[in-house]
C-alpha cells in the first residue's frame, strides 16, 4: 500500500526531544476519537498516522500485524479479501480511525459479546515507552504466557502508557451471511427472548433495543434463518447491514442529541430505574443514555448494580469522564504509569485527572 | 539470616486454627514440589486456611514480618510455579473450594480459587452451561491455579484461554487489602489490571474469588480423525482447514511416537502406522455440525490425508479424544521419565520445527514424542529419559532448553500455557531483552515492592541472564544462526 512507512526512529527522536524539553504530548492517530476522554490542554500533538502499513498478514495463521497508524479501512479491506474480519468490530465514528487508536481506546462494536474486545484479540505489541525505549511484548501466537501480559494492558489505556508502534491481532473468519431479525414485542419480553436465543446457542452476533424496536443480527444461511424464525415466531427484517454499521459508528438518529451521552456497562440483566430511554446493545451489557442528570447520580445508580459509567460524549470534559476508581487501584494505576511513562509525557489527564 | 520455623509456626497458630498450620518436617515433605517434580524444596511452613479472611490475616502477617509467600492451588502446575521457598510460607488455597453462585441468566459462576476446573462445569451442567477452558489436568487443577497460569487446553482456538473466560477476580494485595478487579459486565473502568493478574504466577497478588464466564453446552460435537503419511502434509492440512473459514472447537496433532504410545495405553483406535494423526472437532447445532464435519472431511482428504474417520457415536468420539488426553501418561510408559515442553510456534513453522527437533533428538540420544495443539500453535515435545542414568536429566533439560530457544527463533514463545515458573526462567533471557525484563520487574514492584510474593519465579534477574547468556553464546555465535530473528 502506498504511504507505508516505519516511523519508529522519528517517533523515538520525538520522545527524546520531549523529555529534554520537559513537554507533554497529545498522541493522535486520525483524530476520530478526539471527542473521547477528558479534555486536554494545549499540548503538542504527536501525529502517529504516518507510522502505517500492514507488516505481515498470513490468513491461515489468523493473525495480522500492522503499524499503529494504519487506517482501519485498510486493515478491514485486506481481511475482507480473505474472508476474515476484526472480531471486535471497531467503531470508525467519522469514517477514519487507525488500528492503534482502536486498541488504545479499547472500544468494540455490536459484535463484542460474541467476538471479543480489543484486549481479548490483541496478541502482541511493539511499544515506544516514555523513556524512548522500543520494546516488544506478547507476539503473534495465540497462546503465550511468558512474562506479564503487558500488551493487553495497553488496550483501553487511552495512550497514557506509550505509543503502539505495531500491534498483532487475532482475526477470525467472517460469517458468509448475516441477517437481521426484528423482534416485535415489548422491550422486556424481547430482552427475555434474546436471552433465550443465546442460551439456545443461536448464532447471534449483535443485538439492539430501543423503546419499541428490538433487533438481532444472526450469522447463518437463509435456511437456518427460516428455522429460527419459525422456532421463536419472528419475522426476518429488511434491515440492511448498514443499520449495524450505523449503530457501531453512532450514526443513528438516537445519537444526534446534544445532551451528555453516557455509556453504561452492566451485567446484561441488571435493572436500572431510569425514566429516560436507553439504547441497549450487547444483549443489555452496554446501554447508551442521554441525560442531564448529575454525574454522581448516574454513577451511583450504575455502581449499585455493579456496573460503571463513562461520560462518552458532550458535557463538561474537565471532570471525571471515566468511572472513579478505588483509591488503591488508582494508586496501582499511577504506579504503572510511572513504570511506562516516568516523565508523564503521554496524554496527561486524558484518562484520569491525576495521571 | 533465616526465620525460625518454630517461632513462625507459633505466630500463625495465634492467628489460624491449629489444623491450618503445618510445620513438622515429615508433614512438610508432600508440599516440596508441584507437578514438576524435578525441583524440590521444603518450605518453612505450610498454611491451609479455610477462608479469604484467614488468607488476609496470613498476608498481613507475612507482610509485617517480611516473610516470602508462595501460593499453591492443586499443585498440578508443570513449571514449578508453586515450588516452595525455603525461608517462606507455602500458602495453599485448596480449602477455599466453594462454588459461591451460578448466575444462569448472565451465564456467570462465582467460585473460590480452590474449586477444581471440572467441578465448575459439573455444577453448571444442570443449567445447560459449562466452563470452556479445559487443561488436560482439569479433573484435579484448581481455578485459582488456572488464573495464575492463564491455563489453556484443547479448545483455545475457538473459546480462548483462561484470560478470555474470567471476568472478575477478588485480589488480596501483599499487605492484605482486598480489591475487586474486573466486573460482572463486559468491561471495567481504568487500566485493565485483570490482564496483568491473569497469568502472573502468584507474583502480584493472591486471588481469593473468581467470576468466570459460562457457555451454553453445544447441542452436538463431532470429531474427525485423519491419518497422514507425512507430518508436514498434516501441518498443511491444518492451514487448509483455517483457510477455508472453519474454526474448529479443537484441532490436535500427534506424531507417530505419541500416537503409538496412546494406542497401546487406551486403545483409541488410532492407525499406528501413520506418521501423524489430526483430530478435528466441530461443535454447534445438529445441522451445523453435520454440514461442517463433511466439509472438514473433504478438506482433509483434499489436503492429502490417507484416511479420514468420523466418530460413529459418542463412545467413539470419547475414545478418539481419550488417546489425545492421555498422551502424556501414555508416553510416560515408554521411559522411566519424561520431560514435557510447552513452546508455541506460528503454525506454518511446524514442519521446520519438527525436523529440527528430530535432529536434536539424535544429537542428544534421547527420543522425543510430539503432541501439538495444532489449532493454536502450542507444541508439547515430550523428551524421554532415565533420571537414574547419570547426566541424563541434565541432557534432557538442555535438549528442552534448545527446543524452546528454537520456538523463540521462529517467532514463537517459550511457554504457551504451562507458565515460566522456575523451569523456564533461563529461557526467558532468550525471549526478552533487558528493557522488557526490567519492565516486568518494575511492574511487579508496583504490586509487591518488597518482592515477597513468589520471589525468584517467572522473571529472571538481569544478572542471571548475563550468566546464562555467557553459557550459551559459544564463541560469539548464537544458536540457529540460519534463522531470521523476530
Amino acid at each position: 500500500m502506498s504511504g507505508d512507512q516505519d516511523q519508529s526512529s522519528r517517533l523515538q527522536a520525538n520522545i527524546k526531544d520531549a523529555i529534554a524539553e520537559r513537554s507533554c504530548l497529545r498522541l493522535m492517530g486520525s483524530g476520530s476519537k478526539d471527542f473521547y476522554g477528558r479534555g486536554l490542554g494545549q499540548q503538542k500533538v504527536l501525529d502517529l498516522s504516518g507510522n502505517r502499513g500492514i507488516v505481515s498478514y498470513e490468513p491461515t495463521e489468523l493473525v495480522i500485524t500492522a503499524r499503529g497508524g494504519t487506517p482501519l479501512d485498510e486493515i478491514e479491506a485486506a481481511l475482507e479479501a480473505n474472508g476474515q474480519m476484526l472480531p471486535f468490530e471497531p467503531p470508525h465514528f467519522d469514517g477514519k480511525g487507525t488500528i492503534g487508536g482502536a486498541i488504545a481506546a479499547g472500544l468494540s462494536g455490536p459484535r463484542r459479546p460474541w467476538g471479543g474486545s480489543p484486549r481479548d484479540l490483541l496478541l502482541g505489541i511493539k511499544l515506544l515507552d516514555g523513556q524512548g525505549r522500543i520494546m516488544s511484548f506478547g507476539g503473534q501466537v495465540m497462546k503465550n504466557v511468558a512474562g506479564y501480559d503487558i500488551s493487553r494492558l495497553m488496550a483501553g489505556a487511552m495512550g497514557t502508557l506509550g505509543i503502539l508502534l505495531e500491534v498483532s491481532i487475532k482475526v477470525l473468519p467472517k460469517p458468509v451471511e448475516e441477517h437481521s431479525l426484528i423482534i416485535d414485542r415489548d422491550p422486556d419480553s424481547a430482552t427475555r427472548l434474546i436471552g433465550e436465543m443465546i442460551a439456545d446457542s443461536q448464532p447471534i452476533t449483535a443485538s439492539y433495543s430501543l423503546a419499541d424496536k428490538q433487533a438481532v443480527r444472526l450469522a447463518c444461511n437463509h435456511q437456518r434463518l427460516g428455522a429460527i424464525c419459525l422456532k421463536y415466531g419472528l419475522q426476518e427484517s429488511s434491515e440492511s447491514s448498514d443499520f449495524w454499521q450505523q449503530l457501531r459508528d453512532q450514526k443513528l438518529d438516537f445519537f444526534q442529541q446534544s445532551k451528555p451521552l453516557w455509556r453504561l456497562s452492566l451485567k446484561p440483566t441488571s435493572p436500572l430505574e431510569l425514566t429516560e430511554p436507553c439504547l441497549q446493545e450487547w444483549s443489555g451489557g452496554l446501554r447508551w443514555l442521554y441525560s442531564e442528570r448529575p454525574a454522581t447520580e448516574i454513577r451511583t445508580l450504575v455502581e449499585s448494580q455493579g456496573g460503571h459509567a463513562i461520560q462518552f460524549r458532550n458535557g463538561d470534559r474537565s471532570g471525571d469522564i471515566f468511572h472513579p476508581l478505588h483509591p488503591r487501584i488508582l494508586q496501582i494505576q499511577q504506579g504503572l504509569k510511572a513504570v511506562f511513562d516516568p516523565h508523564g509525557l503521554f496524554n496527561p489527564g486524558r484518562h484520569y485527572s491525576d495521571y | 539470616m533465616g526465620i525460625d520455623r518454630q517461632s513462625l509456626a507459633a505466630e500463625f497458630l495465634n492467628i489460624l486454627p491449629s489444623d491450618c498450620v503445618i510445620f513438622r518436617e515429615e508433614e512438610l515433605i508432600p508440599f516440596e514440589c508441584d507437578g514438576l517434580s524435578a525441583y524440590r524444596k521444603v518450605p518453612l511452613i505450610v498454611l491451609l486456611p479455610y477462608t479469604a479472611e484467614q488468607v488476609e490475616l496470613v498476608l498481613k502477617h507475612c507482610h509485617e514480618k517480611q516473610v516470602p509467600v508462595v501460593a499453591r492451588g492443586a499443585g498440578t502446575g508443570l513449571s514449578g510455579g508453586a515450588l516452595p521457598h525455603e525461608q517462606g510460607v507455602l500458602l495453599s488455597l485448596a480449602r477455599l473450594n466453594k462454588i459461591v453462585e451460578i448466575d444462569q441468566d448472565n451465564r456467570l459462576a462465582c467460585v473460590q480459587p480452590g474449586v477444581r476446573n471440572l467441578a465448575v462445569s459439573e455444577a453448571a451442567k444442570p443449567y445447560g452451561l459449562y466452563y470452556a477452558p479445559d487443561p488436560s489436568s482439569q479433573i484435579a487443577c484448581s481455578i485459582g491455579g488456572n488464573v495464575a497460569e492463564n491455563a489453556g487446553g484443547v479448545h483455545c482456538l475457538k473459546y480462548g484461554l483462561t484470560l478470555h473466560n474470567v471476568v472478575q477476580v477478588t485480589l488480596l494485595t501483599i499487605d492484605g487489602e482486598r480489591l475487586t478487579i474486573g466486573s460482572n459486565g463486559l468491561d471495567a473502568p481504568g487500566l485493565d489490571l485483570l490482564t496483568l493478574i491473569t497469568g502472573s504466577e502468584g507474583m502480584l497478588g493472591l486471588v481469593v474469588e473468581v467470576v468466570v464466564k459460562l457457555l451454553p453446552i453445544p447441542e452436538r460435537q463431532q470429531v474427525a480423525l485423519a491419518a497422514f503419511d507425512d507430518v508436514e502434509i498434516a501441518g498443511k492440512a491444518v492451514a487448509e482447514i483455517i483457510a477455508k473459514g472453519i474454526l474448529p472447537a479443537g484441532l490436535e496433532m500427534m506424531d507417530n511416537l505419541s500416537l503409538r504410545a496412546a494406542e497401546d495405553f487406551v486403545h483409541a483406535g488410532y492407525p499406528t502406522d501413520a506418521a501423524a494423526i489430526l483430530l478435528c472437532e466441530v461443535d454447534g447445532s445438529e445441522d451445523e455440525v453435520s454440514e461442517e464435519i463433511m466439509r472438514v472431511r473433504q478438506i482433509l482428504l483434499d489436503s492429502g490425508a490417507r484416511e479420514v474417520r468420523t466418530a460413529e457415536d459418542e463412545t467413539e468420539r470419547m475414545r478418539f479424544w481419550a488417546g489425545r488426553k492421555n498422551a502424556f501418561p501414555a508416553v510416560g510408559r515408554l521411559a522411566p521419565d519424561y520431560y514435557c515442553m510447552d513452546g508455541t510456534i506460528p503454525r506454518n513453522q511446524l514442519g521446520k520445527v519438527l525436523t529440527m527437533i528430530g535432529e536434536m533428538s539424535e544429537k542428544y540420544g534421547l527420543p522425543c514424542a510430539n503432541v501439538f495443539h495444532a489449532g493454536d500453535g502450542n507444541l508439547h515435545p515430550l523428551i524421554l529419559y532415565d533420571a537414574n542414568n547419570e547426566g541424563e536429566l541434565e541432557k534432557a533439560e538442555e535438549f528442552g532448553g534448545e527446543i524452546l530457544e528454537l520456538c523463540v527463533a521462529v517467532g514463537g514463545t517459550i511457554t504457551g500455557e504451562h507458565g515460566v515458573g522456575i523451569e523456564k526462567i533461563n529461557q526467558m533471557c532468550a525471549q526478552f531483552p533487558d528493557p522488557e525484563l526490567e519492565t516486568f520487574h518494575a511492574v511487579k514492584a508496583v504490586f509487591d515492592p518488597h518482592n515477597l510474593l513468589n520471589p525468584g519465579k517467572a522473571i529472571p534477574t538481569l544478572a542471571r541472564c548475563a550468566e546464562f547468556g555467557a553459557m550459551h553464546v559459544h564463541a560469539g555465535k548464537l544458536r540457529f544462526p540460519e534463522l531470521e530473528r523476530f
